[in-house]
C-alpha cells in the first residue's frame, strides 16, 4: 500500500467487550481458548484480528459475529448484552447488525446470485418488491449488476466473494465480519476485493477482518494480535517491522 | 407473521430445488410413500366397498320386516338345540295372516312364504347352473324392495294360481340373454317352462351375500308343485333341500320390538306351543344380522389398516432416513443460515417442509396410482364394490402430510438445534 492510507473519524463504540473468556471442555482437558480480552471497536474503524492459529482468533470471530457466547466477562454490542442473550436473539443480532464474508464464500450453491443476497432480508421479514430491489442494488454496488441471475458455479471465485459481500452488505449491517476473505483467492483477485473493502470503509462502514496474512492486515487501520488466547499488542496503523515480527 | 410467510415461501422453494437437484434420490425415497399410500387408499376403498357391499345387502333384507326361521341369525354354540326343530312350513303365511287380520291394532302387516332351491336355468342353448330359485307370494313387493329393470313382478292372480312365469336376477338375465331383452321369453327351470315377465334391475353382490342378481323368483303355488325337495328325485349332494321361511312386514319400525313379541305369539299359537315350552322357532330381523357382521367388519377394516398402515411406516422411515441425510450434507448451509440470522423455528420449518413436500408429492402420485387401480379392478370385477371417494382424497392428502411432518420432525430438529460455530466449519 502506498503512501499514507485515509482514516476516517470514528464514531460510538459499537461492540464493547470486557474482560471475556472462552473455555472449550474437550474430554478431560478444559482449554481456554480466550483467557482475558478486553476490546472496543468503535464505528467507522477498519480493524484487523492477526494471530497465528491456536491463537484464539477464531473464538473472538466468533465472538464478535454472536455465532458463540462468552464463558465470562461482559460483551455488549450496541449496548445490548450478548451473553444473555438466547439463540434467536442472536439470530437476530447476527441478521441486521452483522455482515459476514467467509473464506469458502458460503453462497447456497442452487440459487443465483440474487437469491443468496436476498436470504438476510427474507429472514429480517422484508416483503419481496423491496428485498429483491435492495438486493440488486447491493450486488451493483460490489460490481456486478451485470450477473445477479448468475449462479454461484458461473462466478469466478472474486466474483462469488463480491456476491458473498453484497450479502452482508445488504441488510446495513453496524459492522462487516471479515474471515480470511481472501484466503481461497489468487492475490490479484485478493487485491481486488481488498480494494473493494477499502472502499466500503470509505463509504463509512466498520470492518473486522480477521486474517493471519500481514499484506491483508496491512489495509486495516488498527490491528490487533492475538496469542494465546490473549490480546499482545492493539495499535494504531500497520507498523511493517512490529507486524512481520508478530505474526511470524 | 408475514417475516413467517416468506420465510415459508423460502422454504418451498428450497424444497422443490432440493427434489429437482436429487431427483433419483428424491424418487426412490417418494416412491415408500407411494406404495405406502396405494396399499392404504386401496384398503380403503376396499373397506368402504365391503361396507356398502354390506349395507346393501342389508337392504334387500328390510328394515321393517321380520323373519321366521328355523335358525337364528347369529353364530349359536349349542347348534344341537337347533338342528332337530320343525322346519318353517309355507303354509303358516296363511294363519299368521289370518291372526293379524283378526288382531286388532296388531303391529303386523303381512306375512310372506318363501321357499327356496339351487335350480339351473337355461334358455336355448345357453345355461345357468346352481341359480337360487325363490318360491314367493305376490305380497314379496311388499317386504323387499325390488326394482323391476324390465317388466313387473308376478301378480295376485298369477301368484294363486301358481302360473308358469319367473322374474329373473340382472347377472342370469345378462348370461341367458346377452344380446336381446328376455321379456316374454321362455326359460326353462329344471325342465319346465316358464315366461320371464320381469328383470331385475342390477343390485350388485359382494361376498356371497343376498342380492337378487343372481335369483329368479317365480309363484309358490308353482314351486311347490315342481321343486319341493319331497318330492324332487333329484336331491343333489351339498343339500339341495328346501328351505323355507315366512317373513313378515311391520306397521311400524320403531315398534320393532312389540312387533317381534307379537309375532312370537302368534307363532307359539300356530306351533301349538304349551306355555311351558321353550320357542322352537327363531325371529330374526336385519339388526340382529347386522350385529353379527359389523364385529367382522370392524375386524377386516382394523387389520387391513394396520398392515397396510406398515408400508406406510416404512415409507415414512425413508423420509427420515433421507431428510437426516440431507441435513447432514447441508449443515455447512445450514450453518450459513444461521449466520445470516435465520433462527432456529426458520431451520426447522425449512426441513419439516422439504420432507413434507417429498410426502405430499409421494401422496399424489400414490392416489392416482390408486385411482387407476381402482378403476382397473372396477372393470375386471364390476361385482367388487369397490368405492373411492373425495373423502379418500382428502384423508389420503393429510395422512401423506402427517408422515412428512412426523417422519421430518427428528432431523428438522437436529438440524434447528445445530451449533452455528460447529455447522459452519463442517466440511
Amino acid at each position: 500500500m502506498d503512501g499514507p492510507q485515509s482514516v476516517r473519524p470514528v464514531g460510538p463504540v459499537v461492540i464493547d467487550i470486557e474482560n471475556i473468556t472462552k473455555d472449550y471442555v474437550m474430554g478431560e482437558e478444559t482449554v481456554h481458548a480466550l483467557r482475558s480480552v478486553t476490546l472496543q471497536i468503535r464505528r467507522n474503524e477498519y480493524l484487523a484480528v492477526m494471530g497465528p492459529s491456536g491463537s484464539g482468533k477464531s473464538t473472538l470471530m466468533n465472538m464478535l459475529g454472536c455465532l458463540d457466547t462468552p464463558s465470562s466477562g461482559r460483551y455488549e454490542f450496541n449496548g445490548r448484552n450478548v451473553k444473555e442473550m438466547d439463540d434467536d436473539e442472536l439470530a437476530a443480532i447476527r441478521n441486521r447488525e452483522i455482515g459476514f464474508v467467509f473464506q469458502t464464500f458460503n453462497l447456497l450453491p442452487r440459487a443465483n446470485a440474487l437469491r443468496n443476497v436476498e436470504l438476510p432480508l427474507i429472514y429480517a421479514g422484508m416483503d419481496p418488491e423491496s428485498r429483491k430491489e435492495r438486493a440488486a442494488q447491493a450486488l451493483n454496488d460490489v460490481g456486478l449488476g451485470d450477473r445477479i441471475h448468475h449462479k454461484p458455479n458461473e462466478l469466478s471465485g472474486g466474483q462469488r466473494q463480491r456476491v458473498a459481500i453484497a450479502r452482508a452488505l445488504v441488510n446495513n449491517p453496524s459492522i462487516i465480519l471479515a474471515d480470511e476473505p481472501t484466503g481461497n483467492l489468487d492475490s490479484k483477485t485478493g487485491e481486488e476485493i481488498m480494494a473493494l473493502l477499502e472502499d466500503l470503509y470509505l463509504r463509512g462502514n466498520t470492518i473486522i477482518l480477521v486474517t493471519h496474512e500481514r499484506d491483508i492486515a496491512a489495509h486495516a487501520r488498527r490491528t490487533i494480535h492475538l496469542r494465546d488466547g490473549l490480546i499482545e499488542m492493539d495499535h494504531m496503523g500497520f507498523i511493517p517491522e512490529l507486524d512481520t515480527a508478530v505474526a511470524s | 407473521m408475514k417475516r413467517f410467510l416468506y420465510e415459508l415461501e423460502e422454504s418451498w422453494k428450497i424444497a422443490a430445488a432440493q427434489m429437482r437437484s436429487n431427483m433419483t434420490r428424491s424418487t426412490l425415497t417418494a416412491l415408500g410413500v407411494i406404495i405406502g399410500i396405494v396399499a392404504v387408499t386401496l384398503m380403503g376403498t376396499a373397506i368402504s366397498g365391503i361396507s356398502i357391499g354390506f349395507d346393501n345387502s342389508m337392504s334387500v333384507l328390510g328394515d321393517d320386516v321380520l323373519y321366521v326361521t328355523q335358525w337364528p341369525w347369529k353364530p349359536v354354540d349349542d347348534w344341537w338345540n337347533y338342528r332337530d326343530r320343525k322346519k318353517i312350513e309355507t303354509d303358516y303365511a296363511d294363519k299368521i295372516n289370518r291372526i293379524i287380520a283378526a288382531t286388532s291394532n296388531s303391529n303386523l302387516i303381512v306375512a310372506v312364504p318363501t321357499s327356496s332351491l339351487m335350480r339351473s336355468v337355461k334358455y336355448e342353448g345357453n345355461e345357468v347352473d346352481g341359480v337360487f330359485t325363490l318360491g314367493t307370494t305376490s305380497d314379496f313387493t311388499l317386504t323387499s324392495t325390488i326394482d323391476c329393470k324390465e317388466g313387473r313382478f308376478f301378480n295376485e292372480i298369477e301368484s294363486r294360481e301358481g302360473a308358469q312365469v319367473v322374474v329373473v336376477g340382472y347377472d342370469v338375465a345378462d348370461a341367458l340373454f346377452p344380446s336381446e331383452s328376455p321379456i316374454d321369453k321362455t326359460v326353462l327351470i329344471n325342465g319346465q317352462n316358464f315366461k320371464v315377465i320381469g328383470v331385475n334391475a342390477r343390485q350388485g353382490t359382494f361376498l356371497g351375500l343376498f342380492s337378487w342378481d343372481s335369483m329368479v323368483a317365480i309363484p309358490l303355488t308353482a314351486f311347490n308343485k315342481y321343486f319341493s325337495s319331497k318330492s324332487a328325485s333329484d336331491v343333489r349332494p351339498g343339500g339341495a333341500s328346501t328351505e323355507s321361511d315366512v317373513r313378515v312386514k311391520v306397521k311400524d319400525k320403531k315398534k320393532l320390538t312389540e312387533a317381534k313379541d307379537e309375532l312370537t305369539g302368534i307363532m307359539r299359537r300356530v306351533r301349538g306351543l304349551s306355555p311351558e315350552k321353550r320357542e322352537d322357532f327363531s325371529i330374526n330381523e336385519q339388526q340382529a344380522f347386522k350385529s353379527t357382521l359389523d364385529p367382522v367388519k370392524n375386524t377386516i377394516a382394523i387389520a387391513g389398516l394396520f398392515i397396510t398402515g406398515l408400508s406406510l411406516f416404512v415409507g415414512a422411515i425413508g423420509i427420515m432416513n433421507i431428510t437426516f441425510v440431507s441435513v447432514k450434507e447441508r449443515t455447512k448451509e445450514i450453518g450459513t443460515r444461521k449466520a445470516l440470522g435465520a433462527r432456529r423455528r426458520t431451520i426447522l420449518l425449512q426441513f419439516l417442509i422439504e420432507s413434507t413436500a417429498l410426502c405430499l408429492l409421494g401422496g399424489f402420485i400414490g392416489l392416482a396410482v390408486a385411482y387407476f387401480l381402482c378403476f382397473g379392478i372396477g372393470k375386471a370385477f364390476p361385482s367388487f364394490p369397490i368405492q373411492f371417494s373425495l373423502g379418500l382424497v382428502v384423508t389420503s392428502m393429510v395422512v401423506s402430510v402427517l408422515t412428512g411432518l412426523i417422519s421430518g420432525f427428528a432431523p428438522a430438529w437436529t438440524a434447528s438445534r445445530l451449533d452455528p460455530v460447529t455447522a459452519l466449519r463442517y466440511e
